[in-house]
């Protein structure tokens, strides 16, 4: 079996290209959650590639909708359609739109507009509990998009009514569309706020495969569960790493053979 | 309105255990009777409608059909991007109820004048708009909204709205329902809590032997529909207590344009003038102010 760390690499190159091609933008924003992405489909999510319906599926959404490329590629490595179809991305008419989008196989949730997944997670967490189903939802947000109210009626909510079920994984690189979060809308002290709104809340480096793999899958009884993930925005190519630009750019085709060659060089721990 | 909505919702619950209600923190003395028989099945999710209709969406996902319940704005304009992003793209059937359409709440001032709902959701494609004229009509939209889950919106008046209808008329969206007989080719056509307004109408001398009928159901998919019924008659009044823009004359209008000057359709609307917009008081006087109902 492949590791995760292989599987976060072939990502990488994937959405590179796909970025690349298509003439799209959000790459750092996407390298940003590939390593959490790469975990969550290589050793936590429970999915049927065969059966994407399939009724004891954990449910995964992805918040930040930008940051689809590294679902659309984790989905393909994963079997629920061809890998070919990545190079229909961002292309008229293709179903592999730029923000993620659930006519895609394997997608349970369009977002696109922020604040939005949460809730809606909230909302199947909720359905898992009144039914007495054993799956699980896991909701990947951006740290920007905690500017969203509608994110903290979400937090209350889930508190509230015990979805233990429920896991956020908050991918927290600190930069914003134009700025670092700081300067935006300072998140800190944001261990403590999301302890005080009754979550469970974890700490870990998003790049470190094993940290992630420790903590994605725990679970504490009546509390549902916060990841806040330290990443790196644009990781794994060291001249998108950081930079607000790599919100907006496209790779031209020197960028991209220089991402490449790197992120050959490079694996995940 | 409100409390044949809850009968009617308590009694299609004991047959559909998929049916679940969630509301935004109102609904004292309305919703007891739900929140009583299923109490698993009903959520006060807060003075939080974003994530009321966020989650409605999410629970909807699963196979429920969810009802979310506020009043006036608050379950539409306050959360319009989770309906039409959460619930109508992904044509989810959650029925979102406000109570208070109109000016029934006139007296609380224009956060509580409902009087743009329509020209919100109906910009949307796959919602059902439900705004039965009785409490008759409540139960009949029900009972569709329930054999036909959808994405939807349900409008209400307040309480103690008389019948106009005798029974629990059958309502398809877009179609008509009678509501009194008078010339054949010479109608008002209500939707909402009107039908009063019509009737008033009536007894005046422009609009005398004028028939009624009310449209409970409506949608842009059902656009297509009345031209044809249009045509049958030659003079046609709208009804609404809406604003004028983007509303129920606008829908019909648009829905005939392509009649209107090859068949000489003769089509009026009555609807709110933007003046109430900030005016407080009671929903009859308002309703007059507002140029729908009878001077």
């Amino acid at each position: 079996m492949s590791s995760s760390a292989d599987l976060a690499q072939k990502i990488r190159q994937h959405i590179v290209r796909m970025v690349h091609n298509s003439g799209g933008s959000h790459l750092a924003s996407a390298l940003s959650i590939v390593d959490i992405v790469s975990v969550l489909y290589n050793e936590v999510l429970k999915f049927d590639s065969g059966n994407h319906q399939w009724s004891e599926r954990d449910r995964f959404i992805l918040s930040k909708g930008h940051g689809c490329t590294p679902i659309y590629a984790a989905l393909a490595e994963s079997g629920f359609f061809p890998v070919t179809d990545l190079d229909t991305y961002g292309k008229n008419s293709s179903i592999l739109m730029n923000h993620i989008s659930h006519k895609v196989s394997g997608v349970e949730f369009s977002t696109g507009a922020l604040g939005h997944g949460l809730p809606f997670g909230v909302g199947k967490a909720k359905a898992a509990k009144m039914s007495k189903q054993s799956w699980n939802t896991y909701v990947v947000l951006s740290d920007g998009e905690l500017d969203e109210g509608s994110n903290w009626e979400a937090f209350m909510f889930a508190a509230h009514h015990k979805l233990d079920n429920l896991t956020a994984i908050i991918d927290y690189n600190k930069l914003q569309s134009l700025d670092t979060v700081e300067n935006t809308l300072n998140l800190e002290p944001l261990y403590s706020k999301l302890k005080s709104f009754g979550w469970a809340v974890y700490e870990v480096d998003g790049h470190d495969h094993g940290q992630l793999a420790k903590t994605l899958p725990l679970l504490n009884e009546g509390k549902p569960k916060v990841i806040i993930a330290h990443t790196t925005k644009g990781k794994g190519v060291s001249f998108m790493e950081h930079k607000v630009e790599w919100h907006y750019k496209t790779p031209n085709v020197n960028e991209l053979a220089d991402a490449l060659a790197e992120i050959q060089q490079k694996k995940s721990k | 309105m409100r409390n044949a909505f809850i009968d009617e919702l308590v009694k299609q619950a004991r047959e559909n255990e998929k049916i679940a209600l969630v509301v935004g923190d109102l609904g004292y003395k309305v919703v007891e009777p739900f929140a009583t028989a299923f109490p698993e099945r009903f959520i006060n999710a807060g003075v939080a409608e974003q994530n009321m209709t966020g989650l409605a969406a999410g629970l909807a996902s699963e196979g429920f059909h969810v009802f979310t319940y506020s009043i006036a704005n608050f379950p539409t304009f306050r959360c319009a991007e989770q309906i039409r992003n959460d619930i109508d793209y992904h044509q989810l059937p959650v029925t979102v109820v406000t109570v208070g359409g109109g000016l029934a709440y006139g007296n609380l001032g224009y956060s509580h004048h409902a009087i743009q709902d329509y020209a919100l959701i109906r910009t949307m494609p796959n919602m059902l708009i439900a705004s039965p004229g009785d409490p008759l009509e409540v139960r009949a939209t029900l009972q569709y909204l329930v054999d036909h889950p959808q994405p939807s919106y349900l409008r209400l008046g307040k309480a103690g709205e008389p019948n106009f209808n005798s029974t629990i008329p059958v309502v398809k969206p877009g179609e008509w329902v009678s509501i009194h007989k008078g010339d054949e080719d010479k109608c008002i056509l209500c939707t909402g809590a009107t039908i009063n307004l019509a009737m008033e109408w009536l007894k005046t001398e422009a609009y005398e032997n004028y028939s009624i009928y009310s449209l409970p159901l409506w949608s842009m998919a059902s656009k297509e529909m009345q031209a044809e019924k249009a045509m049958q008659f030659s003079k046609i009044v709208t009804i609404e207590d809406h604003l004028a823009d983007g509303g129920f004359g606008s829908w019909f209008l648009e829905s005939c344009y392509p009649l209107i000057r090859t068949h000489n359709l003769d089509i009026t609307c009555k609807a709110l003038d933007r003046k109430v917009c900030g005016m407080v008081g009671t929903q009859g006087y308002l309703n007059h102010m507002g140029g729908i109902a009878v001077k």
